[in-house]
């Protein structure tokens, strides 16, 4: 059989163009003859993709037909994220620029071994690690020699150091100031120290544990009267959000604290306290806490050692009601909050500068 | 982005039903539906209009053998699919071009396809080179070849159409154009 034939042959039997004693004939070849059986599969495949590649043209025509409708400009303007020419600078050409770039770096590193900038020239480095060894030294036989001396000389009564540090601030120009009760609980005598450094001795006029308010007043002759407080006590309640600062003495230097009102209560919902996003320190206790114009909107009392950040401030209305239930004959001196704000109009820094005479350093002694 | 809100989009079960039925109007209504998710992906990926048009046409085309195929299943959105899709072919493009530059910006969710895109891809290239193939065949096998294979024409038509005088000498013809055919075919 000539290969023409069979191949007639078989699209007539792929065709189902056969007689059905002319199929059973076909069948019985194919079965007998694997060679016959292959050309039927892979003339089977071949004209269907023959036939895949004609429905392929008339789709892609059809589609392409479909396509020519579309107003392609006007979408692509709509669709489009103009980023700006900085981005499509860097997302045309980020290659180029990254070798320009490397190419950079080596330059400036080749010139900088060259010119030996790369090794360290100074002797006077190692010189001065000298020297602090020999200071080192020279500290531990200092040392070793006062402990020395230290064990010859019994004990002469108890030794007076400050136990406790807090924040206060004046309340008038004539020496009473406001701290936290927590800070002078237990004291045996509690001196305020200024900007200056200059240290006075006062009396605990008043306390009040509930909202954690003590009331000082300065009572050493070396006090001069500081004047009229900048600042001015609020009474209305202050806004989430709210931009606020405090000043405190968290170490020996006055520090500058600023932060935010996160919540109108304090620790576990206490309503008498701020809830503040402010960083603060133990000893920062005390400190006024100041609203953007210079407003005392409270007294700093602490932080909670869980939640980093959170700290609690009381708000000032509680201790204007503590300054109102002062007894009478406790005062020698008359308590008469200012009403007038001369820092409202102020920059930061400036208000700052002015605030840093009327918050003091309390430090408290106890045996 | 109004341009999407304006054409009609149709429905999933819509738009398989009108394929298997070879319909041309849900064919058309496919197509511009989803043409400016696909021209936003691609423009905005460093790509312009016409490479959006070729990814776009190959998704449709993916789309269209698997349903006609009937193992489209709806177990995705045919949105999801076809971006997908075209997401896929796009990222390979880029790669191929060098211009891809290490992130792509997405404007819907997508699906895994690569495995579709690998087979659709394979195929293709079948394709393409039995198209070489027959432009290089030449007349008037090919057309014989387009005639009785592609479009179904009888041996009748054939021969009246080229001028044999008996249909054995046709039949012939077509043998040895179909001999020719299969070698270039094979060789590439």
């Amino acid at each position: 059989m000539k290969d023409n034939q069979l191949l007639e042959m078989i699209e007539r039997y792929l065709n189902g163009e056969m007689t059905v004693e002319e199929s059973a004939q076909f069948d019985a070849l194919r079965k007998k003859d694997a060679t016959i059986d292959a050309k039927i599969a892979e003339h089977k495949e071949f004209t269907a993709l023959l036939k895949q590649y004609n429905e392929r043209l008339s789709l892609q025509s059809r589609l392409d037909e479909i396509h020519d409708e579309i107003d392609v400009h006007t979408l692509k303007d709509d669709l489009m994220a103009h980023p700006s020419w900085i981005v499509q600078l860097w997302r045309h050409h980020h290659s180029k620029i990254s070798v320009a770039a490397s190419v950079a770096i080596f330059a400036a590193l080749i010139v900088l071994f060259f010119t030996g900038n790369l090794t360290n020239p100074d002797p006077m480095f190692k010189k001065l690690s000298k020297e602090v060894k020999l200071v080192k030294d020279q500290q531990t036989q200092l040392g070793q020699q006062q402990s020395t001396i230290i064990k010859n000389i019994r004990p002469t009564g108890p030794s007076i150091s400050e136990k406790f540090r807090g924040t206060g601030f004046a309340l008038t120009g004539n020496g009473y100031i406001v701290t936290n009760y927590h800070v002078i609980s237990g004291a045996d005598s509690v001196y305020v120290q200024n900007a200056a450094g200059e240290s006075f001795h006062t009396k605990v006029v008043y306390t009040e544990p509930q909202y954690d308010v003590a009331i000082l007043q300065i009572n050493d002759p070396a006090f001069k009267n500081l004047g009229t407080v900048p600042y001015r006590f609020k009474k209305a309640k202050s806004d989430l959000g709210e931009t606020v600062y405090t000043l405190g003495y968290p170490g020996d230097e006055i520090k500058f604290g600023p932060g935010s009102l996160t919540a109108a209560t304090g620790f576990k919902g206490d309503t008498t306290e701020y809830e503040l996003f402010i960083p603060v320190n133990p000893g920062n206790s005390g400190g006024p806490l100041l609203d953007d114009k210079g407003n005392v909107i409270g007294v700093i009392t602490g932080k909670q050692t869980q939640t980093s950040g959170a700290a609690f401030a009381v708000k000032s209305n509680y201790l204007l009601k503590a300054i109102q239930s002062i007894p009478a004959d406790s005062l020698n001196k008359s308590l008469i909050l200012n009403t007038k704000n001369s820092l409202a109009k102020l920059s930061r820094t400036q208000q700052v500068e002015k605030l840093r005479t009327y918050v003091f350093m309390v430090k408290v002694y106890n045996q | 982005m109004n341009n999407q809100l304006n054409v009609e989009i149709p429905s999933d079960s819509e738009v398989i039903i009108g394929i298997l039925n070879n319909s041309d109007s849900v064919l058309k209504k496919l197509y511009l539906g989803y043409f400016p998710m696909i021209l936003q992906l691609v423009v905005n990926n460093n790509g312009d209009e016409d490479e959006a048009k070729d990814i776009y046409q190959e998704a449709i085309i993916v789309l269209y053998n698997k349903v006609k195929r009937g193992d489209f299943e709806l177990s995705s959105k045919l949105k999801t699919y076809i971006y997908s899709i075209c997401r896929r072919l796009w990222l390979k493009r880029l790669k191929q071009l060098n211009r891809y530059g290490g992130d792509i910006k997405d404007f819907q969710e997508y699906l895994p396809v690569e495995d579709e895109v690998e087979k659709h891809e394979e195929r293709d290239m079948q394709l393409n080179k039995m198209g070489d193939a027959l432009k290089l065949l030449g007349e008037p096998c090919k057309t014989i070849m387009e005639d009785f294979y592609m479009h179904n024409r009888s041996m009748q038509d054939i021969c009246e159409r080229f001028g044999y005088t008996n249909a054995d000498n046709a039949k012939t013809q077509k043998y040895k154009c179909l001999q020719r055919l299969k070698k270039l075919f094979f060789q590439q």
